[in-house]
């Protein structure tokens, strides 16, 4: 039995998986401890990881109905992420392992989104493309084994997709993040009323959005207050179709590129509906995890645990973690 | 340091880039730089740069998400730090070290959206320079260094 934790970002997660890749529990902070445990939810960072993450430990034991006594390995993400987030979580599962003298495995994040496709009841088996679009990460790999080097293919050189949504919402004056606003907002648009470039241009099967979020700002302006108002669904719908169109343009390269017969898709971003149904067009199996394995999570980190080399005790000690920015999936 | 401020027109997210490369050029471990300017002015086009030219190989992104990134930067510096505090409502309410890990004699770092690190930090930030960007139609930019 693991017992994984992942702190990189704003969520404090913990989860129980079987060997064999069987959920036993997924905590997520953001999802219900906060109405169990009370409190309101600060900004983010540090100090609610660490306020939150011995009640949501707890309640991943308690939920799979397991002690402590019954984990064999401690999992824990040790990047990349922001460094003071992270060490919440590692230093506190690596200081349960080795209380337990137990094995530890240190998880790359972004090979735990790739992992949650490796769970039950899905089990889905390499080789496959996957893509990853979150708030913090956009990038396609090709994934030829369980292990935590897949081939990087692509990858976003400015913002990422999950952002491009938060960013269009926040000047769309949905507030910030207003991705899931402007998605709902979007299902009363034209998709056509607006123009809004895809990056088609652009060869390769790397991704920008960075031109988008510009041309959303121009078009508001040009529009004036009163007028933005009026299309703002509008806006929204062809935006949207914009980074809908610029993702699913990589993916189809990507398939040609490596003839992959199957797209698992992870991050947040998997989540909109606008997406799904333009990549079930592309007719490729398509494996999408249910939403609360696409955001982040700490069954997925339990599950890429499956297939990390762990550590014996006290060979994990000196580990540290490492920040976004400083080290990436095998290029 | 005490250059007196100076306005250019960039045509192109290139030309930004070689304005945060010239900027990088006069930098030392320490520094910290702090820009301004709303969504898409260019703030990490420019930070793409200054970082490129103190030898980060890695893909520069946006941080937003995050709220930092640390890049590996090339001797006599060991990163290059990339923050964007606009999640951050004030670091007050955050543990005081939460940052730390993004400053310090061998680092340069940017600052995007760092009302609430001038707040709180003030005296203990070195800065070096101050950065607005500003949209001027299409792919143009004026940029204000000081």
């Amino acid at each position: 039995m693991i017992l994984a934790i992942e702190t990189s970002c704003d969520d404090t997660c913990a989860a129980v998986v079987t060997r064999d890749g069987e959920i036993r529990s997924n905590i997520i902070s953001s999802q219900g401890v906060h109405a169990r445990f009370g409190g309101v939810v600060p900004e983010i960072a540090s100090r609610q990881h660490l306020t939150l993450l011995q009640p949501v430990i707890d309640q991943a034991l308690d939920t799979a109905g397991v002690s402590l006594e019954q984990i064999t390995l401690v999992a824990a993400t040790r990047g990349p992420g922001l460094v003071a987030a992270l060490l919440v979580g590692f230093s506190a599962a690596k200081a349960l392992a080795a209380a337990r003298r137990l094995p530890f495995a240190a998880v790359d994040h972004l090979h735990g989104h790739l992992a949650a496709s490796f769970l039950k009841p899905t089990e889905l088996e390499p080789p496959f493309l996957a893509l990853i679009a979150s708030g913090g990460h956009t990038l396609l790999a090709d994934v030829r084994d369980h292990g935590p080097q897949p081939a990087l293919l692509g990858q976003t050189l400015d913002d990422a997709a999950g952002e491009a949504f938060d960013k269009g919402a926040r000047l769309l004056g949905l507030g910030y993040p207003g991705g899931a606003a402007l998605e709902r907002l979007a299902r009363e648009g034209d998709a056509e009323a607006f123009e809004f470039p895809t990056g088609a241009r652009m060869g390769g099967l790397d991704f920008s959005f960075a031109g988008l979020k510009t041309a959303l700002l121009y078009r508001v302006r040009e529009l004036g207050e009163q007028q933005t108002e009026l299309c703002r669904a509008d806006l929204a719908a062809s935006y949207q179709r914009a980074i809908v169109e610029s993702l699913t343009l990589r993916v189809r390269r990507a398939l040609r590129a490596t003839s992959a017969t199957r797209l698992a898709v992870g991050g947040g971003v998997a989540a909109n509906g606008a997406l799904r149904a333009a990549l079930e067009q592309l007719g490729v199996e398509l494996d999408i995890p249910a939403r609360e394995l696409c955001t982040d999570n700490a069954a997925m980190i339990a599950s890429a645990a499956r297939y990390t080399p762990a550590l014996a005790f006290p060979d994990y000690l000196t580990l540290d973690v490492y920040a976004s920015g400083e080290r990436t999936l095998a290029a | 340091m005490t250059a007196s401020p100076r306005s250019v027109r960039t045509r192109s997210g290139a030309e930004t880039e070689s304005l945060g490369a010239q900027l990088a050029g006069t930098l030392s471990g320490g520094d910290v730089v702090l820009l301004s300017g709303e969504l898409g002015a260019g703030k990490t086009t420019f930070v793409r740069g200054a970082a490129r030219a103190l030898g980060v190989r890695a893909a520069v992104t946006s941080p937003t998400f995050t709220i930092g990134q640390r890049y590996q930067a090339a001797a006599p510096l060991l990163w290059v730090a990339h923050l964007d505090l606009y999640r951050l409502g004030s670091l007050a309410q955050e543990d005081p070290d939460l940052l730390e890990d993004y400053l310090g004699p061998q680092t340069v770092t940017f600052i995007e959206w760092p009302a609430a690190a001038e707040r709180e930090l003030h005296g203990t930030l070195r800065v070096a320079r101050r950065v607005t960007l500003a949209h001027a139609g299409g792919d143009e930019r004026v940029i204000e260094i000081s």
